[in-house]
C-alpha cells in the first residue's frame, strides 16, 4: 500500500439513519485503471462525491499522493490533480463545447484574473480545447452548444472537462450511462487508450467492459466492500455472485435486459 | 443569431443612435425635459448594467442594489455638505467607499446562496438606509440637497445639462464598454461559468467564493459611480433612494429588459422609465397597467426583451 | 419594571402578528418554492377590507369576519388567475411578476380608498384595559390579538402535524416530487395552501388595523420583516417562524423601547437619539444577517429537498 496514489481508509458516511459508505478501504495503484462495481444503492456515487469532496465523510480518511485530503474543498483537490466526471453530465449548458474545455484548461493553469483581453481568442487555450476535443472524437463538433449535443456527445465531453485539467487520478462516474451500443464500445476504447496516460478510478455498471478495462476490480454492496482483486478473482467470487444474481438483480450489458 | 444585421443589432443601434443624438433634438426642440428625463434614464441605465453584471453573468440575485446608488450619493453629498466641492475628490471616494462597502458584505452575503442569499443583501442595503435616516447631520429622513454639483474646474460644467447629458452617457457607454470586455475575459468565462454550474467549476479547481467577491465588488463599484451622477443630477439624496423597493425596481429594470445580455438592461431602464413616464401623463394610477404589463412580460416575453428580439432575430 | 411588562406583552403580541404572516409566507414558500411579494399586499388588503366592512356592517365582528373570507377568496383568485403559471419558474421571475402585483395592489387601493389612510375604531369593550396581574394594566384588544394568534398558532400546529393534509404539506416542503408521485392533486393542494397564506396574511393585517394607520405601502414595510423571519427560522418551518417571529418581535419592541435609555448613558443625548433609532430599526437586519453568517441555511433548516 506504500505506493498507492489513492488510500481510502474505513470511510464512513451516514444520512440520517442510513450508512450510505460502510467504513470502507480501498487503494488505488499508480497507472492501473481500478473498476467498483456494485447493484444499485450500493454507494458508489456517495463514494466518489467523499473522494472528491462535493461531500464530506463523517469519519474516516482520504490520501492522496501523499496528503491527506479528507477535508479539503473540492476545488483543491482538483489543483492536486484529482479529477471527476459526473454520473449525470454536468457541463455549461449554454457555452459551446470548446468553451467547456478550455475553461478546464483555463482553471487548470492557475487563476484567472484577467479582465480585460478576450479568453476565446486565446490561442493556446483553443488550442488545449482542440487537443482535448480530438482526443475524445469531439472536434467536429467544437462549436456547438453542450444543450445542442446528443448524450453520448455529452459523456464524451464530460470526460474531456475532466483530462483538461491534466489530472493524476481520474474519477469516472459511469462514463457510459445511457450510451447505446456502438457509443459504448467508442467509450471503451477510449478509455483503453487513456489508461495508458493517467490513473483511472471506474464506476461502472457495464460488465462487459468492466471486465475488458479493468487491473483490478472492487466490489460495493450497501457501502461495503465485500470483495477486491483481479478480474477473474471476482468473476469467481461466491459472496459477488449471490449480491449480484440474488435479489433479481441482473448483470448489466448493453443489448441484454436491464434490471436492477 | 445568423447575420449581423438582425432585429436585435438594429433596435441596439437605433438605441444608442438616439441617445447620442438626443440632445440635438432637444435643443432643435427646445424640449429641456426630454433631455433631464433621459439624463436620469441613462443614469439608471448605468446602474442596472451593474447589476446585470452579477445577476445576469454571475448568477447572483441582490436585493441590495440600491445601496450603492445611496453610497455613492451620499459620497458626493456629505462632501459637499462639509465644503469638498471638488468632484476629483467626491467621485474616486463615491467609488471606493462602494467598492469597500461590497467587499465587506460581498465576503459576508457570499456565505449563503439562493434566495439566503437574496435576503442577507437585503437586509445589508436596509442597514444602510436606517444608517442613512440615522444621519441628522446630513438631513436625516428628509434628505441633503445639493447646493452646488460637482466641480471639475474648468474640464467640465455639470450644471450645464447638455455636458451633463454627455459625460452621464459616456460613462454609461464605457462601463459597457468595461463590463463587455470583464465578462469575455477569462475572469468572465470563470464567472459565467459558475453561473451555469458551480459545481462543475468547482469540480475544475475554481474557488467559486474568490470570483463570485470580485465580480460582486466590480459591479458595486460602477454603481456607485452611478450613485455619485444621481446626486448630481437631482441635486439632492436621501436614504429613500437606498429602500429595498428601488432595488426591486432595478431588478425590474434589468429582468424586463434581459438579462445577461450587454445592452438589455439599458433597454430594459429606457423601456421601464419611459412607459413610467408615458402613463402618468394619461392616468396618475400608471402602476394599475404597469403592474399587470411586468406580469404579463414574465409569462410571455422569456428573457425579457432582448430575448424577444432574439427570438424574432432568428425568424 | 412594569414598562418592561408591558414592552414583553407587546413584544410578543407583534411577534405573534408576525407570525401569522410569515407562516403564510413561508408555507408558499416551502411548498411551492414560490417567492410572494404581494403576500404584504394581502396584509393590506384584510386591513382595509376590515375598515371597510366594519364601517358597512356597522358591527365589529360581522366586518371583520367579512374581510377575511374577502381577503381569502382574493388570495384565491390571484392563484388561479395569475400566480399558478409561476410555480417551477426561477425565482426572479416570481420576484418580478409578484413586484408589479405589488405597485398594482397599492395604485388599486389609491384609485378605490384614495390615498389617505383608513382608521379602524375599536368598539367599546375592547377598549377597556385589562388587569393581569394585580396592578398591571393591559389593552384588551393586544389581549385578544395575543389569544387569537396562539389559537390560530394551535389550529396550524393540529393540522399541519396531526392530519392528512398536514402530512401533504409537510411532505411537500421536503420533497414535492413525491407528493405527486402519491398520486395526490397537486393544482388543488397549492391553490389550498395559497388560500391558507392569504387568509392568515389578511387576518394579520385586519387586527393590525386598529392599532395602526391602514396606509399604502404598509404591506412593504411588514413584507421584510416576515422574510427575515422565515429566514431565521429556516424556509419551510413553521416551528421555526414561530420561534424566530417571537424573537424577532421581542428584540424589534424591547430595543425601540429601551435601546434610546441604554445610549444615552454612554452617549450625548442628541446622538443617542438618532443613533438609538437608526439602530432599534436596524436589529432585526443586524440579526438576521448574524445568523446568516453563522449558519447559512437558517435556524431550523427544512429537510432537504
Amino acid at each position: 500500500m506504500a505506493n498507492a496514489l489513492l488510500r481510502v481508509e474505513n470511510l464512513v458516511r451516514t444520512f440520517g439513519g442510513i450508512k450510505a459508505t460502510d467504513n470502507l478501504s480501498l487503494d488505488v495503484k499508480p497507472g492501473e485503471l481500478h473498476a467498483i462495481i456494485g447493484p444499485n444503492g450500493a454507494g458508489k456515487t456517495t463514494l466518489i462525491s467523499q473522494l472528491t469532496g462535493q461531500l464530506m465523510p463523517n469519519s474516516g480518511a482520504i490520501h492522496f499522493a501523499g496528503r491527506d485530503v479528507t477535508w479539503l474543498p473540492s476545488h483543491q483537490r482538483s489543483r492536486l490533480g484529482l479529477a471527476r466526471s459526473f454520473q449525470i453530465s454536468s457541463l455549461l449548458p449554454d457555452f459551446t463545447a470548446a468553451d467547456n474545455v478550455a475553461v478546464a484548461a483555463q482553471a487548470h493553469e492557475g487563476h484567472s484574473f484577467r479582465f480585460w483581453s478576450a479568453a476565446r481568442k486565446e490561442r493556446h487555450l483553443r488550442e488545449a480545447a482542440q487537443a482535448g476535443l480530438t482526443q475524445v472524437g469531439l472536434v467536429k463538433r467544437a462549436d456547438v452548444l453542450v444543450s445542442e449535443l446528443s448524450h453520448g456527445e455529452q459523456r464524451e465531453l464530460e470526460l474531456a472537462v475532466a483530462l483538461a485539467t491534466k489530472p493524476q487520478l481520474l474519477l469516472l462516474d459511469e462514463p457510459m450511462a445511457g450510451l447505446g451500443v456502438t457509443e459504448s464500445a467508442r467509450m471503451v476504447a477510449l478509455l483503453k487508450e487513456l489508461r495508458k496516460e493517467v490513473t483511472i478510478l471506474l464506476v461502472e455498471h457495464d460488465m462487459e467492459a468492466v471486465f475488458a478495462l479493468a487491473d483490478r476490480i472492487t466490489v460495493l454492496v450497501y457501502g461495503r466492500v465485500i470483495a477486491s482483486g483481479d478480474p477473474e478473482a471476482i468473476r469467481n467470487d461466491e459472496e459477488v455472485k449471490r449480491a449480484y444474481l440474488g435479489d433479481q438483480h441482473v448483470m448489466v450489458s448493453h443489448g441484454g435486459i436491464q434490471n436492477g | 443569431m445568423n447575420s449581423t444585421i438582425n432585429a436585435r443589432n438594429v433596435v441596439v443601434a437605433l438605441t444608442a443612435l438616439g441617445l447620442l443624438l438626443l440632445p440635438v433634438y432637444s435643443g432643435l426642440t427646445g424640449d429641456i425635459f426630454i433631455l433631464t428625463l433621459f439624463t436620469r434614464i441613462i443614469i439608471f441605465a448605468l446602474a442596472a448594467a451593474s447589476l446585470n453584471l452579477i445577476m445576469g453573468y454571475g448568477g447572483m440575485m441582490s436585493f441590495g442594489h440600491a445601496a450603492y446608488l445611496g453610497i455613492g450619493g451620499y459620497a458626493v453629498g456629505i462632501l459637499a455638505h462639509e465644503g469638498v466641492g471638488s468632484g476629483f475628490i467626491q467621485w474616486p471616494v463615491a467609488v471606493i467607499v462602494s467598492a469597500l462597502y461590497a467587499l465587506v458584505i460581498g465576503a459576508l452575503s457570499l456565505r449563503t446562496r439562493g434566495v439566503y442569499f437574496i435576503m442577507i443583501t437585503l437586509a445589508f442595503a436596509q442597514m444602510a438606509y436606517y444608517i442613512a435616516s440615522g444621519l441628522s447631520r446630513y438631513g436625516g429622513d428628509d434628505g441633503l440637497t445639493i447646493d452646488k454639483r460637482s466641480n471639475f474646474g474648468g474640464i467640465i460644467d455639470l450644471s450645464n445639462r447638455v455636458q451633463f447629458y454627455y459625460l452621464c452617457l459616456a460613462c454609461l457607454f464605457g462601463g459597457i464598454y468595461l463590463i463587455w470586455r470583464i465578462v469575455n475575459s477569462r475572469f468572465g468565462m470563470v464567472v459565467q461559468g459558475l453561473r451555469a454550474n458551480e459545481q462543475r467549476m468547482q469540480a475544475i479547481g475554481i474557488h467559486a467564493n474568490y470570483y463570485k467577491l470580485i465580480c460582486f465588488v466590480i459591479s458595486g463599484t460602477i454603481c456607485g459611480l452611478a450613485g455619485a451622477l444621481l446626486a448630481n443630477n437631482t441635486d439632492f439624496i436621501s436614504p429613500a433612494t437606498m429602500y429595498w423597493t428601488r432595488s426591486g425596481d432595478l431588478m425590474v429594470m434589468v429582468i424586463a429588459g434581459g438579462m445577461g445580455s450587454l445592452f438589455g438592461p439599458v433597454i430594459g431602464t429606457i423601456v421601464f422609465l419611459v412607459l413610467e413616464e408615458l402613463l402618468s401623463q394619461f392616468t396618475e394610477y400608471w402602476a394599475l397597467i404597469m403592474g399587470p404589463l411586468l406580469v404579463l412580460i414574465v409569462l410571455f416575453a422569456r428573457g425579457g426583451l432582448m430575448g424577444v428580439l432574439g427570438r424574432l432575430s432568428r425568424g | 419594571m412594569l414598562v418592561f411588562v408591558e414592552q414583553s406583552l407587546n413584544g410578543l403580541q407583534f411577534g405573534l402578528l408576525l407570525f401569522l404572516l410569515a407562516a403564510g409566507l413561508t408555507l408558499v414558500f416551502g411548498i411551492m418554492d414560490f417567492v410572494n411579494l404581494a403576500h404584504g399586499s394581502l396584509y393590506m388588503m384584510g386591513a382595509y377590507f376590515a375598515a371597510t366592512f366594519v364601517a358597512w356592517t356597522n358591527g365589529f365582528l360581522p366586518g371583520i369576519l367579512l374581510a377575511l373570507c374577502a381577503t381569502l377568496l382574493l388570495g384565491v383568485a390571484l392563484e388561479l388567475v395569475a400566480l399558478r403559471h409561476l410555480y417551477g419558474r426561477n425565482h426572479l421571475d416570481q420576484v418580478l411578476a409578484t413586484f408589479g402585483l405589488i405597485m398594482f395592489f397599492n395604485d388599486a387601493v389609491r384609485l378605490i380608498w384614495g390615498p389617505a389612510g383608513l382608521s379602524l375604531p375599536l368598539p367599546a369593550w375592547l377598549t377597556v384595559p385589562v388587569q393581569i396581574v394585580p396592578d398591571v394594566f393591559y389593552p384588551t384588544y393586544r389581549l385578544l390579538i395575543i389569544v387569537t394568534t396562539l389559537a390560530v398558532a394551535a389550529v396550524l400546529y393540529v393540522v399541519v402535524m396531526r392530519t392528512r393534509i398536514g402530512m401533504l404539506i409537510r411532505a411537500g416542503a421536503s420533497n414535492r416530487e413525491m407528493i405527486g408521485a402519491l398520486g395526490v392533486n397537486i393544482q388543488l393542494l397549492f391553490t389550498l395552501v395559497f388560500g391558507l397564506g392569504a387568509a392568515l396574511a389578511g387576518l394579520a393585517g385586519l387586527m393590525q388595523a386598529p392599532i395602526i394607520t391602514v396606509q399604502i405601502g404598509m404591506g412593504e414595510n411588514i413584507l421584510i420583516l416576515a422574510f427575515v423571519i422565515i429566514v431565521i427560522g429556516g424556509i419551510g418551518s413553521i416551528r421555526g417562524a414561530f420561534m424566530a417571529a417571537i424573537f424577532v418581535g421581542m428584540i424589534d419592541t424591547l430595543g425601540r423601547a429601551f435601546l434610546p435609555d441604554l445610549m444615552r448613558t454612554v452617549l450625548s443625548s442628541n446622538t443617542a437619539s438618532t443613533a438609538a433609532s437608526a439602530l432599534s430599526s436596524m436589529l432585526i437586519y443586524l440579526l438576521m444577517a448574524i445568523v446568516l453568517v453563522v449558519r447559512p441555511e437558517g435556524l431550523v433548516p427544512a429537510a432537504k429537498r
